[in-house]
């Protein structure tokens, strides 16, 4: 059995992108789109285990990443930076590159945490009633976040500059884009995993007859309270790495629906219940965010005209529920069937 | 809270809560035929108090200052009337355009979710890069009178607002009780198979029930121009998400719901901020407004999953 | 002792009473019918053994243990299986899947080992898709193991919905209305089958059906319901000439 490329693939990639950056063959500007892509790509992945795996329809992921955005920048703002309110750093800026991903982690957690919040209603509620309350969950959070005044209320939050120079003074390399890619590979694995085993099918079960699912032994609400909780946590993940963005800043406005609008837009487009179209689509959404970026505010209307028009062509998404490699059998050398990938695991 | 400023924010949460329950009955209504949340809704409310916006100001200046110019309660009906016709299309044209042909192609409901989104998004910022960023004062159409009674002031705007929303919804009822396209609507909602094999002209239903919803949508506009004065590009967002709650707690599909759930989701937040004024609330701050009511929307959604007047279905095994 | 022992079975739907005090006994190894006029309450009373709907009074005793409260998966693990009226398979997944995910109360590996993929988790899985595939082999179903459910034809799709049943390891199979839309020909396959894994996987069987072809032929002792009530037990041929049920049958072809 011939063994697939698909690491060796990673991790030229990886080299590329990280060594490119590092070596300034990538300038700042292309380095940020990078960062946003692979942000991207962790937010639709994530959000497409539960719009599209589970089929329920959750308008609240911006919510969950601002969990994540706040609790990790606030810990390593804390940790490692001088700050009006928190004071001098607590650690030697040395220890910050230990551990940005262990704050990154904490993020992840609380946001998973609160995933708690529209797992629980879900045993009871699903469909439109469900997409409410998620919905409600991102005004809940983002009005939490504007009435915290000693994490800079509505003005936002400011500080992870600081903690992104001192990791740069102790050893310079692109920090940020390199957890953003371990994040992005990690969450991809994560989430493929989940959902190609057996415990994790539950999870399409539920979409396809959740009494069917429950009858035949299924517990589903563990596999919900799973399901939402790994989903709510990646986007806290994306949203912890997203604060350390080079603009320095986050405020309560960057997390609102229309954020969450956006990264539902990059799960339908790119089909759901497809790994391989959520990466397509959050790269090609990227990317032409920033292609139309010199039409100004006129790109937003570009941008939904666009959307629509596709949808009406493909009204299942760029890839409906197949993976890439069902789509182009040959991809198989690269990614492995299903039984291969099996035995890449065991590596 | 003595019981005079108590009944001045009642008022005014009776005022504020009519805009959400207008602009909910919208949501509801082609909820309950399509099962679809039109997340456009929001933006149609916009569209339509810029229409009225540009009728209103191209009427009254049409012979102003002279003998030619129109009376003002002539100007009022025009400005009305012709908004919600031209509201009206624009929903229609939505629809045919962007939904039916999903719904042709089989496409999952959620693609029809975020075409409406997307349509949204369009509708806003084809505003904004049309009309620019700047806010629009909308003229004043009714002369504003201040009446107090027993210490109560209140303006004839709030009194037409309020009561004229309550107007619509018993019309509304009305309509879908005696009518033959009403109670077509209403039994499309009940079942989605067997209507259609009855003989009822479903896209002829379906377009009916975007006119009334987008009509509707621009008289609550209308109304929120003269109340406020103010109209943006961006004012149907915040206020259709949360009209959208509103139908959502009520029971969606409900005409009764989305009256109720808008009046609730008006009077919390009125009250969380009237609260914030009262000795020993000041912490309760009136940022604190959406916090508050979306934790209480929250809560009664948690113990009645379909909203007040929603009855359950209960499935069959 | 009885394997599945029914007490005083009652439940409301608001104001109407869709079951009243139903009792029953299965022994192990038996083959019971329940039968009686469309809308006499027989799926409610399947739905209320495994736990779908709640009784409003009444027992379950399975084993030697009350199962009212407990969570449909957690009956189903405890071993009682059921098919449905209309098949509900899940219809984008493969037949192999189908058959797969039912095995999930012996999952034993977590979210954890699912994601490291290891050896745990690797020799679990294995099992599960050998054992699924040998299910789907008794029934000569393994053809169609990677054909999504939905493109199955519809014999098949019924068998794959017993084959799904028998992967979560029941004691007592529950089958409602198993020969719905079937032909004769399929009937006389399915009485054959149902004889079949009867024998082979040990089954308690407990069959809601309106062929009478079936239910006269295979089962041993009948139980009659209508409106919710029992009406009349007894074998085959006692049912057949009891006038209570002959009178509730009235106007129907049945017999």
């Amino acid at each position: 059995m011939r063994k697939p490329y698909l690491p060796l693939v990673v991790l030229l990639l990886f080299v590329v992108i990280i060594g490119g950056s590092w070596l300034r063959i990538f300038n700042e500007y292309w380095q940020l789109v990078f960062l946003f892509m692979g942000i991207n790509i962790i937010l639709t992945v994530s959000l497409n285990l539960i719009n599209g795996y589970m089929g329920e329809f959750s308008c609240g992921h911006a919510g969950f990443m601002a969990v994540g955005a706040y609790v990790t920048s606030i810990l390593t703002v804390w940790l490692f930076a001088e700050d009006k309110v928190f004071g001098p750093p607590v650690l030697p800026a040395a220890w910050a590159i230990p551990l940005f991903p262990v704050a990154l982690i904490i993020g992840a957690v609380a946001a998973s945490l609160a995933g708690l919040l529209i797992a629980i209603p879900s045993f009871r509620t699903r469909g439109d009633y469900l997409a409410i309350i998620t919905l409600a969950v991102n005004y809940i959070v983002k009005s939490a976040i504007e009435n915290m005044e000693f994490i800079g209320g509505p003005r936002g939050f400011v500080g992870m500059k600081r903690v992104m120079n001192n990791m740069a003074d102790v050893f310079n390399a692109p920090w940020l884009l390199i957890w953003t890619f371990i994040g992005m590979i990690i969450t991809i694995l994560i989430v493929h995993r989940f959902v190609s085993s057996t415990l994790g099918k539950g999870v399409e079960a539920i979409r396809e007859d959740e009494i069917a699912a429950e009858l035949m032994s299924v517990n589903t609400r563990r596999i919900k309270v799973i399901a939402f909780m790994l989903s709510c946590g990646l986007a806290g993940l994306a949203g912890g790495l997203f604060a350390h963005w080079p603009g320095g800043y986050i405020n309560p406005g960057t997390f609102t629906i229309l954020k969450s609008t956006e990264v539902m837009v990059m799960v339908y487009l790119g089909g759901m219940g497809s790994i391989s179209g959520s990466i397509i689509s959050a790269i090609g959404f990227t990317l032409l965010l920033e292609v139309l970026r010199p039409l100004g505010v006129f790109k937003w209307v570009v941008i939904p005209l666009l959307l629509v028009v596709m949808m009406l062509f493909r009204p299942t998404g760029i890839l409906g529920n197949k993976e890439l490699s069902d789509v182009f059998p040959r991809l198989r050398a690269i990614f492995g069937s299903e039984e291969e990938s099996y035995a890449l695991a065991s590596d | 809270m003595t019981l005079g400023i108590f009944l001045q924010h009642l008022l005014n949460a009776m005022q504020w809560g009519s805009f959400y329950a207008l602009i909910a009955l919208g949501y509801t209504m082609v909820y309950g035929v399509l099962l679809l949340i039109n997340f456009a809704h929001g933006d149609i409310f916009m569209v339509g108090a810029y229409i009225g916006f540009f009728i209103a100001t191209f009427l009254l200046g049409l012979g102003a200052g002279t003998a030619l110019a129109l009376p003002s309660w002539v100007i009022l009906a025009l400005t009305i009337l012709g908004s919600m016709i031209l509201t009206a299309g624009v929903g229609v044209t939505i629809e045919r355009v962007a939904y039916r042909p999903l719904r042709e192609r089989g496409a999952n409901r959620l693609y029809l979710v975020i075409t409406a989104l997307m349509i949204g998004l369009f509708l806003e910022y084809l505003n904004l890069s049309t009309l620019g960023a700047a806010d629009r004062g909308f003229p004043e159409l009714i002369p504003t009178q201040v009446y107090t009674v027993g210490g109560v002031s209140f303006t004839n705007i709030k009194l037409i607002v309020i009561g004229l929303s309550v107007v619509v919804m018993i019309g509304l009822e009305m309509f879908l009780r005696r009518t033959k396209i009403g109670i077509a609507m209403r039994a499309i909602s009940y079942d989605k198979v067997a209507v259609p094999l009855m003989g009822v002209p479903v896209n002829t239903i379906i377009a009916a029930t975007f006119v009334i919803g987008s009509s509707l949508a621009a008289l609550a506009g209308i109304m929120y121009g003269s109340a406020y004065h103010v109209l943006s590009f961006d004012m149907g967002i915040l206020i259709g998400w949360k009209a959208f709650i509103a139908a959502v707690v009520g029971g969606i599909g409900e005409i009764r719901g989305a009256m109720v759930g808008g009046f609730l989701l008006g009077f919390i937040e009125i009250f969380v901020v009237a609260l914030g004024q009262v000795p020993g609330f000041e912490w309760l701050s009136s940022t604190y407004r959406d916090l508050v009511s979306f934790t209480i929307l929250l809560v009664i959604l948690t113990i009645r999953p379909t909203g007040i007047f929603g009855v359950a279905r209960r499935q069959k095994i | 002792m009885p394997l599945l022992q029914i007490k005083g079975l009652t439940h409301w739907f608001g104001g109407l009473r869709a079951v009243h005090n139903f009792n029953l006994d299965l022994e192990e190894g038996e083959l019971v019918g329940l039968i009686g006029p469309n809308g006499a309450g027989k799926t409610t009373i399947f739905n209320l053994v495994t736990g779908a709907y709640k009784p409003t009074k009444g027992e379950v005793w399975f084993n030697g243990e009350n199962l009212v409260g407990l969570r449909p998966h957690q009956i189903t693990a405890k071993g009682i299986a059921r098919t449905f009226q209309t098949i509900r398979l899940w219809n984008e997944l493969t037949v192999l899947d189908n058959v797969c995910i039912a095995h999930a109360s012996r999952i034993k590996y977590g979210l954890v080992d699912s994601i490291l993929r290891n050896q745990r988790y690797r020799e679990e899985e294995e099992q599960i898709k050998e054992r699924a595939l040998e299910l789907l082999a008794v029934f000569g179903l393994e053809k169609y193991a990677q054909e999504q459910a939905k493109n199955l034809p519809y014999g098949a799709q019924r068998q794959v919905e017993i084959t799904r049943a028998l992967a979560t390891e029941p004691r007592v199979l529950l089958l409602d209305e198993p020969a719905a839309g079937m032909n004769p020909g399929e009937i006389g396959e399915l009485m054959k089958l149902i004889q079949q894994i009867r024998q082979d996987f040990g089954l308690t069987i407990w069959i809601i059906e309106h062929q009478m072809r079936v239910i006269m032929n295979i089962c041993e002792r009948i139980k009659v319901i209508d409106f919710g009530e029992t009406i009349a037990e007894g074998t085959p041929v006692e049912i057949q000439n009891n006038p209570r049920v002959i009178e509730a049958y009235l106007g129907e072809e049945a017999f």
